[in-house]
């Protein structure tokens, strides 16, 4: 198994159903809100990586695409805490994302022309899942405040937007 | 009015009237990455009118190629449609987001 599909599934457990039913694992919205922002930075992260990389057309309008987007939604979102008074908190998910982000983004760097495109946009497609599966699952059912909640729930629109054209890109590097 | 401007404005109506009959605009509006309506009925020669209001950029794209129009965000895209046939469209940046335009000859 990949380090990326067991860090994958590593961060699904974390979030999963049964522990959230003993209580103990429901995230706050101080949580949520760092888990939601951090998670948008690191894709835009790997956008910035792809951008000083690749050459390929599809794969850099792809990452400029998620460049701005996440910058937009994050904008939105820092906005918001500062409304609401919220501090984002700083918690495992996070921890745990930003942790496989590094990873990942080492590996990646070590690859070059279409080993790099496809690997990227691959991960793309990894990432937003795992990222939509946690807002579904977890994030936003968890959200208390209803402007967050319904911040979270435009982001999953977006990010299924963004997996769904992740998986066009793929087609085209394949 | 002067009797130049009398004749001023009439030159423009008779431009006006003188322009083919154009059909209407039908506006969909984008909100939270939706579509309104989703789907729509129009005839060749109207213009399809979308209304961004996401601070995101859209595409209306076709399916079939026919038409594709960028909608930065926030603003507006117009395309006229040419042809009868019915149309299933879906933003090329969020591929979830889908619509359909019937269009019919007059």
């Amino acid at each position: 198994m990949s380090v990326r599909l067991s860090a994958a599934l590593a961060t699904l457990c974390l979030l999963s159903a049964p522990a959230l039913a003993q209580g103990a694992a429901k995230p706050t919205d101080p949580q949520i809100a760092h888990i939601a922002y951090t998670a948008g930075q690191l894709d835009f992260e790997a956008a910035k990586q792809a951008l000083e990389k690749s050459k390929k057309k599809e794969v850099r309008d792809f990452a400029n695409d998620m460049v701005r987007d996440h910058t937009e939604v994050n904008k939105q979102a820092l906005a918001l805490v500062e409304k609401l008074k919220v501090k984002p908190e700083d918690n495992d998910t996070s921890r745990s994302l930003t942790k496989q982000a590094a990873a990942k983004r080492d590996e990646l760097a070590k690859l070059n022309g279409d080993a790099f495109d496809k690997a990227y946009v691959a991960n793309e497609v990894t990432y937003h899942k795992t990222v939509n599966g946690a807002l579904e699952s977890t994030l936003i059912p968890s959200a208390s405040n209803p402007e967050l909640k319904s911040l979270l729930q435009t982001g999953l629109k977006i990010f299924q937007g963004h997996q769904q054209h992740a998986g066009h890109v793929a087609a085209d590097v394949k | 009015m002067t009797p130049g401007r009398i004749r001023f404005a009439a030159t423009i109506a008779f431009a006006l009237l003188s322009v083919p009959a154009s059909g209407e605009t039908i506006q969909v509006t984008i909100d939270k990455l939706v579509f309104a309506p989703a789907e729509m009925s129009a005839k060749v020669g109207d213009t399809i009118e979308w209304i961004n209001k996401d601070a995101l950029v859209h595409t209306a794209t076709a399916r079939n190629g026919d038409w594709n129009v960028n909608i930065p965000a926030s603003q507006r895209g117009q395309i006229e449609l040419k042809k009868a046939e019915t149309v299933d469209c879906y933003c090329k940046l969020h591929p979830n987001m889908t619509g359909r335009v019937v269009v019919t000859s007059d």
